[in-house]
Formats: structure tokens, C-alpha cells, sequence
């Protein structure tokens, strides 16, 4: 049974107030909390085990390795990856989509190539594209939505073709909150001979994603979105091709020899075996040891519950917002069945930034702007949008507060 | 000498196509800020003490119970600082 009531007790920051109110947090989307089991992860390596990984053959040492490489092996599995070589860790999703696109993009796609990306995407799957285009010439295709904020699937298959070589799609829309069929694209894209990139930022932390049921090339997701601390995030990659690939930063840890020739005075190097190859330098352990703990809790709550509980919370908002507030606006589809535990709104003659501020007061954390993702709202046609997104220790009652706040917001009109 | 500086901890550009900007005063500092600014500017709105809605000459903007000042239309931070001086100082 899903227990919301038991699971807040695990999370210290709930107890806190703000604005003398308790805290509503629903800016989940952006960085959710972190439960004790998380916090004390993190503090037991610090006292017990601190030392650098894959460095010495002393004590501390070696078990600060078997708890990073344990850590890989933990969210490979909760993945349905084939094991720790599939599973880089890298900074977060944007430095997951980075690696791909330098290692991969800088070396592979030319003047004749093109890659196809959705006009719904995070900055971060959009950017560092844009900037590799402009060095090698490739062309970037941009997928057209409905005008609901949804991916228009027909666009997107009339964009790939002989000469695509990437396409690159978010799992779930970090602003309407909308799952696309990655499955569908990714058979597409086989099709054709191109790799699908999937940013799973927003996905793999609220439902059930085995990257062997869809079939993804390369899946990048954040630590920090799922319970776990900042400054962590996995990419995924199917072993041959990151095997294939030239690595991304260069240093310790991601090389099995540098040796030095004194006939040409340079230095040649051998690359170490994945995933090493894209850890360069020493890791950011603590955070791999807490995003396993964080999966760990994850798989205690069982995925499938997390995705009903956020389900059963996204359409109790909508239908409220809708029934409560009579100017308050909900961008992209309202079904909550095929969207994740977000819901973008908007209120007539309000800025999202005053929504948010006033909800603030009562203690009611939401996002406001344009959320990293400023194509999407431009093509629909929004300013900007506010932004409340739900998580495992969110409850019906708080949502009830959320309205509450929302109609009063309304007088400012 | 006090300046606005004395009174403000964060100025923040907003992202969206608004691009408001919002000052947030130094909590200990809050209070005397929200009262200096309520007695020179007008009101025009207010609910239930959490937010209030102002104008001081063309300027109209919402001041908040939490310390929180939205500002619109600004074109520079010299406006800014310039309309920040007027209200506080």
C-alpha cells in the first residue's frame, strides 16, 4: 500500500515551514527532496568509507570502489541495463546529452547528415546540439507538436529519413507533463538506420523505464529528480556503441596507459573499459552512493505505484483547479492518464511569477517562467507558464491547499 | 550612509517572455522596506495582507507579504536602482 503519510516521514525537510505555513513542495520537477535514507547514505560513507576510488590497494579505498561500482551495478539494474558497462556516470542529464553529442556528434555528423529533435525538448537536448551543428555543418530538424503541447508523431516520421542519423526526444515533457511513445520513435528511427537519444530526466524518476522493453540507443536522466543528491546522472548506452565512441574529457581513471615516447616525445594513450572511459578524473562518489540509496527507496515504493499515486494526485488538481478557480487556465492535455505528475497553468491577467510569489506566501513551492524549455511555449504561444509537479510524498490534502490558495489569488484580478 | 543595498538581498531577471525582475529583501530588513514602500506608493489593491497591488508615478507593480517585490517594464538596471532609491530611501 502506498502510504504517503509514512513515506513524509522520511523526509526531514518536511517539517520545516515557510512563511509560517508547512511546506508544500511541488516543484518536483526541478529537484525533488531527499528522504533520510538518502541523507544518511551519504553521511555513512563520509565517516566509514571516505577515501578515492580505483586509486589504492588500502582498505578504505577499496570499499569506497566496491560502493561506487555496487552503485553503477544498482541503477543499471533499475534501468534493465546489461550491467555497469552500459551506465556512465556522468554530472546530470545535460552533461549525459553533452557526452553523446561531443563524443559522438563532433566525431560522426557532417554536411550531409541531419538529426531530428522535438520542438517539446528541455534546452539541454536542444543546445548542445545547435552548438555541434555549427562546427560540422549538420542539420538539426525540428519535429512539429499538436497544439495541445503533444508530440505530432506524423510530423515527426516525415522528418526522418536515409540521411537522419540521431533523433532525439524527451520520455516525458518537463513542462505539460505529456509521455511520448519513445518506443515508436525508436522503431522509426531503427528503420532508417539512426539512434534515438531519449532524455529521461523526467521520466525514469515517476514511472517504469527498461531500456530493453524501448529499445533506446542512448536514455539520460538526473539523480537530483529522483530523491538523489545534485551534481549525479546516468547515461545510458547500449555497450557497442558506447564502445565505439571516443571519450568525452580526458585525465585520470579514463585511461589504461600513457606512455611516452621519447623518439617523437609525445605521449600515447589507451582508453580504460567502460564505463571508465567516460569518468575521467576522480568521481563524484558520495553522489553515486546516494543515487543508489535513492533507488533503493524507489524500488521499495515500486515504480508502478509511484506512476498512480502521481497519476491519482495530477487528475484530483486538474479537476479541482478547473471546478475551484474559474480564470485559472491548464496548458496541454488535461487527461492525467497520459501525462506524468505535471501540470502547467496559468491565470488571466496574471504573470506566472505572481502566482508563484503568492503561493509562496502560504508556504507552496511552484515553478514559474519558462522552465528551460522556451521553443515549446513559444510555439504555444505562452509568455510563460506556473508549473506545480508532484512527487511520492505529495497528498491530496496539500493539493487542497494549493486550490485553496488559487482561488484567493484570483480576487487580484 | 544607508543605501538600497542596505535592504536588498537578491535581484532576480525572471525568465518568460515578461522578463520581470524580482527584489527580495533581507529578511531583517523586510518589514522596514514593505512600510517604506507602502507609504510611497499608491494602493491600489490588496488581499488580505499578502499581497498588494501599487503604483508610484508610471510604475505599477506588486509588493509581497514574504519580502518579495515584482517590477515590470524596467529597461536597465539603472531604472531599476534609480526607482528602488525612490521607494526605500
Amino acid at each position: 500500500m502506498f502510504d504517503t503519510n509514512k513515506i513524509r516521514e522520511d523526509f526531514p525537510i518536511l517539517k520545516r515551514k515557510v512563511n509560517g505555513h508547512p511546506l508544500i513542495y511541488f516543484d518536483n520537477a526541478a529537484t525533488t527532496q531527499k528522504p533520510k535514507q538518502v541523507i544518511d547514505a551519504i553521511d555513512d560513507f563520509y565517516e566509514k568509507h571516505n577515501a578515492n576510488v580505483h586509486r589504492a590497494v588500502h582498505t578504505l579505498s577499496q570499499e569506497a570502489s566496491e560502493l561506487y561500482e555496487s552503485a553503477h551495478e544498482e541503477i543499471a539494474g533499475f534501468i534493465g541495463a546489461k550491467g555497469m558497462e552500459e551506465t556512465v556516470f556522468v554530472r546530470g542529464t545535460t552533461e549525459a546529452i553533452n557526452l553523446i553529442a561531443y563524443s559522438w556528434g563532433l566525431r560522426n555528423l557532417g554536411k550531409n547528415d541531419e538529426i531530428v529533435v522535438s520542438l517539446m525538448e528541455h534546452h539541454s537536448n536542444i543546445v548542445p546540439w545547435e552548438i555541434i551543428s555549427k562546427i560540422t555543418g549538420f542539420e538539426i530538424k525540428y519535429a512539429d507538436l499538436n497544439a495541445d503541447g503533444t508530440l505530432n508523431y506524423d510530423s515527426f516520421e516525415s522528418l526522418i529519413s536515409k540521411r537522419t542519423r540521431m533523433v532525439c526526444v524527451s520520455q516525458v515533457s518537463n513542462v505539460t507533463g505529456v509521455v511520448n511513445d519513445v518506443k515508436k520513435i525508436g522503431k522509426i528511427a531503427h528503420e532508417h538506420g539512426a539512434m534515438i537519444l531519449v532524455d529521461g530526466a523526467q521520466s525514469v524518476p515517476h514511472m517504469p523505464v527498461n531500456v530493453k522493453d524501448i529499445d533506446v540507443d542512448f536514455l539520460a536522466f538526473s539523480g537530483h529528480k529522483m530523491l538523489g543528491p545534485t551534481g549525479i546522472g546516468v547515461l545510458y548506452g547500449k555497450r557497442d556503441l558506447l564502445g565505439k565512441m571516443e571519450p568525452f574529457h580526458g585525465g585520470g581513471e579514463m585511461i589504461r596507459d600513457v606512455s611516452f615516447n621519447p623518439k617523437v616525445r609525445r605521449c600515447s594513450t589507451t582508453w580504460n573499459s567502460l564505463p571508465w572511459k567516460f569518468e575521467a578524473g576522480t568521481p563524484n562518489t558520495e553522489g553515486a552512493i546516494g543515487l543508489a540509496a535513492a533507488v533503493r527507496y524507489l524500488k521499495r515504493l515500486g515504480m508502478e505505484n509511484v506512476r498512480k499515486h502521481e497519476q491519482k494526485l495530477t487528475e484530483y488538481s486538474i479537476t479541482r483547479m478547473l471546478k475551484s478557480c474559474n480564470n485559472v487556465e491548464i496548458y496541454g492535455p488535461r487527461n492525467a492518464s497520459t501525462k506524468s505528475g505535471i501540470v502547467p497553468f496559468g491565470m488571466k491577467g496574471l504573470s506566472s511569477h505572481d502566482i508563484a510569489l503568492f503561493l509562496d506566501n502560504y508556504g507552496i513551492m511552484v515553478r514559474s517562467g519558462f522552465h528551460c524549455a522556451q521553443p515549446l511555449h513559444e510555439f504555444m504561444k505562452l509568455n510563460s507558464s506556473a508549473r506545480a509537479s508532484f512527487y511520492v510524498y505529495n497528498s491530496v490534502e496539500e493539493v487542497d491547499k494549493f486550490v485553496d490558495a488559487l482561488k484567493e489569488i484570483g480576487e487580484l484580478q | 550612509m544607508t543605501g538600497i543595498d542596505d535592504y536588498i538581498a537578491r535581484i532576480d531577471g525572471t525568465c518568460g517572455k515578461e522578463k520581470d525582475v524580482i527584489v527580495t529583501f533581507k529578511y531583517e530588513k523586510k518589514n522596514d522596506a514593505i512600510q517604506r514602500i507602502l507609504k510611497r506608493a499608491t494602493l491600489k489593491k490588496s488581499i488580505a495582507g499578502i499581497v498588494s497591488e501599487l503604483s508610484y508615478g508610471s510604475y505599477s507593480f506588486r509588493l509581497y507579504g514574504s519580502g518579495k517585490v515584482i517590477l515590470r517594464g524596467l529597461e536597465s538596471k539603472e531604472e531599476l536602482n534609480s526607482l528602488l532609491g525612490q521607494l526605500l530611501l
